[in-house]
């Protein structure tokens, strides 16, 4: 047989049917659903007398339009939200799917619930509306976004249509150094491919930096392989894999537990597997690192500089001028010169118990410079309820965070939680988009210690300073 | 959905790099759980300012480029979000048509399934077609799926490559869903292959 990479591998075990120009149907293993991209998917069932083809692998949530506010036990206030919700509620009981409502404690982020309900596997292939779908890949699960016409298609054929990527291998070598952690790789590697740089491609990471990674971390690391274009990250699973899976509510159990593990311990790339791209970065040479502008490849090292324009070229260079007319900065300045107005820990990126151990850590002892808004957003509410039996809410409510309940909050800014005009954020999500978090919004992406450590200065910092 | 076959209206420069999805139509207008009624909403914050008045220089704002049909984009048109309102938006106010050098992967797929033709080309031929569409209403171009050309104003003609199915599809009409369901045997066969090899999925 010829040498296969992971992705070949996933890929071939999943094709229901293939034409004769390559045209795939892949199978779903599991389709993940949240309230803001399904209601007209559903609706389209309805309108063609069509049904859910396996209700039992389609995990329903709502996390996007959720308040996180306590008081959202009392139902949800914004009428459109409500509705969005609602529907949610209705679909999930009238075709039949798994679900977890918002006064469920499982409720959160659906891309983590799915792996801590054991929903996610090895080897599988996950969908699910919404493009940070890529998460999953760190159990070596195929795992993509789609649009709500795909998210329609899987609900009534458990297939997609797809054609395949190229393989693309990035290896992270060696160790990372103190106070570089798992977002860092994932924006360093951004800020090298740049965010068009993945596509076409699916990504396997690999090398000692990323084995070396938990779960966590993993998952931040794929969370983000859609930021640089491609259609989904993979990390081979392994002992740390599986040691995280077992026990799982939808893990596999007992006889099944050891089939699975016998087929998941095959699931890595061959030695002499052909990649069509391949990257290498030295882990020793990642530094905590920030973005400056409105796209994630807007990468610098917190100890870097303000670029100018002129340090570009081709169309980057009036995106740059624009970027740096939105966000407020001269070329030039230091980066830990950026006073910030706001701190968000939480998002599918960073929403998990490591990153909120990772922020408390740094906070521990300490409050927030004055005036300053900061919050945690859990990723679950069993991340939540983790966070408070270990004491890290009462280092997060001391230091002076908000600490609320699970959802995306202000990573999207769709429910309340936004940034005023001109606000300027260090957060721990993936997006610096102009008006992501907010009309005229101002974002710096981060890894959790250096949200906390801006927190605490109010300017952009070097966390390694606070170690 | 709605055929493509030849399309011919105004084309409207967008020379700006990385357009995403948040752009295209912000998420405050993502609350809808209806797929139309976006366009008046397409690229609201450049659009518009917070008062709802117009900004009077935005590209589809200016009299020549408000019927446009087709977009002309910088490089990577569409990344982020995979909300499928960014297509809806469009297909909404008009547009049929992007031209760029390169799309993000999930906004690409959404278009077809919208009856938008999103068309690949190398950076000489946008630069080219960039031009063109500068020059207001007088920038009509034409857009021929079946023969896979596209002829600007002066009557040069440009080449482009679409996927064969892509194409099937969007000519006519088709819904893939229906195109699936007719392989439900293939699908059911996997199925019960799939639950003797790995029963715990
Ligand atoms: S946390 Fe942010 S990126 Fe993740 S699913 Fe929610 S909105 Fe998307």
């Amino acid at each position: 047989m010829s040498p296969k990479t992971l992705y070949d591998k996933i890929w071939d075990a999943h094709v229901a049917h293939e034409a004769d120009d390559g045209t795939c149907l892949l199978y779903i293993d599991r389709h993940l659903v949240h309230e803001v991209t399904s209601p007209q998917a559903f609706e389209g069932l309805r309108l063609e007398g069509r049904t859910v083809r396996a209700p039992d692998k389609t995990i329903a949530v709502p996390d996007h339009n959720v308040p996180t506010t306590e008081d959202r036990v009392h139902g949800i206030v914004n009428e459109e939200s409500r509705i969005q919700v609602e529907a949610l509620d209705k679909n999930a009981k009238d075709f039949g799917i798994h679900y977890y409502p918002v006064n469920d404690v499982r409720q959160g982020i659906v891309h983590i619930v799915g792996p801590e309900q054991g929903w996610t596997l090895p080897g599988m292939t996950v969908v699910c509306g919404d493009s940070h779908t890529a998460t999953h890949g760190a159990f070596g699960a195929l795992a993509h976004g789609i649009g709500t016409s795909e998210v329609e298609h899987v609900l009534a054929t458990q297939t997609l249509i797809q054609k395949k990527s190229k393989n693309m291998k990035v290896e992270i070598t060696g160790k990372l150094r103190p106070g570089v952690t798992a977002k860092d790789i994932t924006l360093s590697v951004i800020g090298k491919t740049g965010t068009a740089g993945g596509t076409g491609y699916v990504i396997e990471y690999c090398g000692e930096a990323i084995r070396d990674l938990s779960m966590e971390g993993r998952m931040t690391v794929c969370n983000m392989a859609i930021e640089g274009g491609a259609r989904a990250g993979l990390i081979a699973p392994d002992q740390t894999t599986f040691d995280y899976v077992k026990g799982r509510p939808h893990a596999p159990k007992g006889a099944q537990w050891e089939a699975a593990l016998a087929w998941w311990k095959t699931l890595y790339s061959d030695a002499d597997a052909h990649w069509d791209m391949e990257i290498t970065i030295p882990g020793e040479d990642i530094a905590p690192v920030v973005t400056w502008g409105t796209s994630p490849e807007d990468v610098l090292p917190i100890t870097g500089k303000v670029p100018s324009p002129e340090d570009f070229r081709g169309g980057k260079v009036e995106a740059a001028r624009r970027a740096l007319d939105y966000m407020g900065l001269t070329p030039g300045m230091a980066l830990t010169d950026i006073e910030i107005d706001t701190v968000f820990i939480g998002s599918c990126t960073n929403g998990r118990i490591e990153d909120l151990r990772a922020a408390a850590e740094i906070l521990k002892g300490k409050k927030i410079k004055e005036g300053m808004r900061a919050m945690v957003v859990p990723g679950s509410g069993l991340v939540r309820a983790q966070a408070e039996e270990e004491g890290l809410a009462e280092i997060f409510r001391e230091a002076g965070f908000e600490w609320r309940m699970a959802g995306c909050s202000m990573c999207l800014a769709m429910n309340p939680d936004q940034l005023s005009e001109g606000e300027r954020c260090a957060s721990t999500s993936n997006r610096n988009f102009e008006g992501r978090q907010g009309y005229k919004g101002r974002t710096h992406l981060v890894s959790p210690g250096m949200a906390a450590a801006a927190a605490i200065t109010g300017r952009l910092t070097d966390v390694r300073e606070m170690m | 959905m709605e055929k493509f076959d030849k399309l011919t209206g105004i084309a409207a420069p967008m020379p700006l790099v990385n357009i995403d999805t948040d752009m295209i139509i912000p998420k405050v207008f993502l609350k809808s759980i209806q797929r139309t009624g976006f366009g008046k909403n397409l690229f609201d914050e450049m659009r518009y300012n917070r008062d709802g008045t117009e900004i009077a220089d935005f590209v589809l704002n200016k009299p020549q480029y408000r019927d446009a049909k087709i977009l002309v984009t910088g490089d990577n048109f569409g990344c982020g979000s995979s909300r499928e309102h960014a297509p809806w938006a469009l297909l909404d106010f008009g547009i049929r048509c992007v031209i760029s050098t390169s799309f993000a992967d999930i906004f690409y797929n959404n278009c077809f399934k919208n009856g938008i033709l999103p068309i690949v080309l190398p950076q000489e031929d946008v630069d080219k077609l960039m031009d063109d569409a500068s020059r207001g209403s007088n920038a009509v171009v034409t857009i021929d799926l079946e023969n896979q050309t596209i002829q600007g104003p002066d009557g040069g003609e440009i080449t482009f490559e679409v996927d064969a199915f892509k194409k099937h599809c969007l000519l006519n009409g088709l819904d893939d869903i229906g195109l699936t369901l007719d392989k439900a045997a293939s699908i059911d066969a996997f199925e019960a292959r799939a639950a003797q090899e790995r029963p715990w999925v």
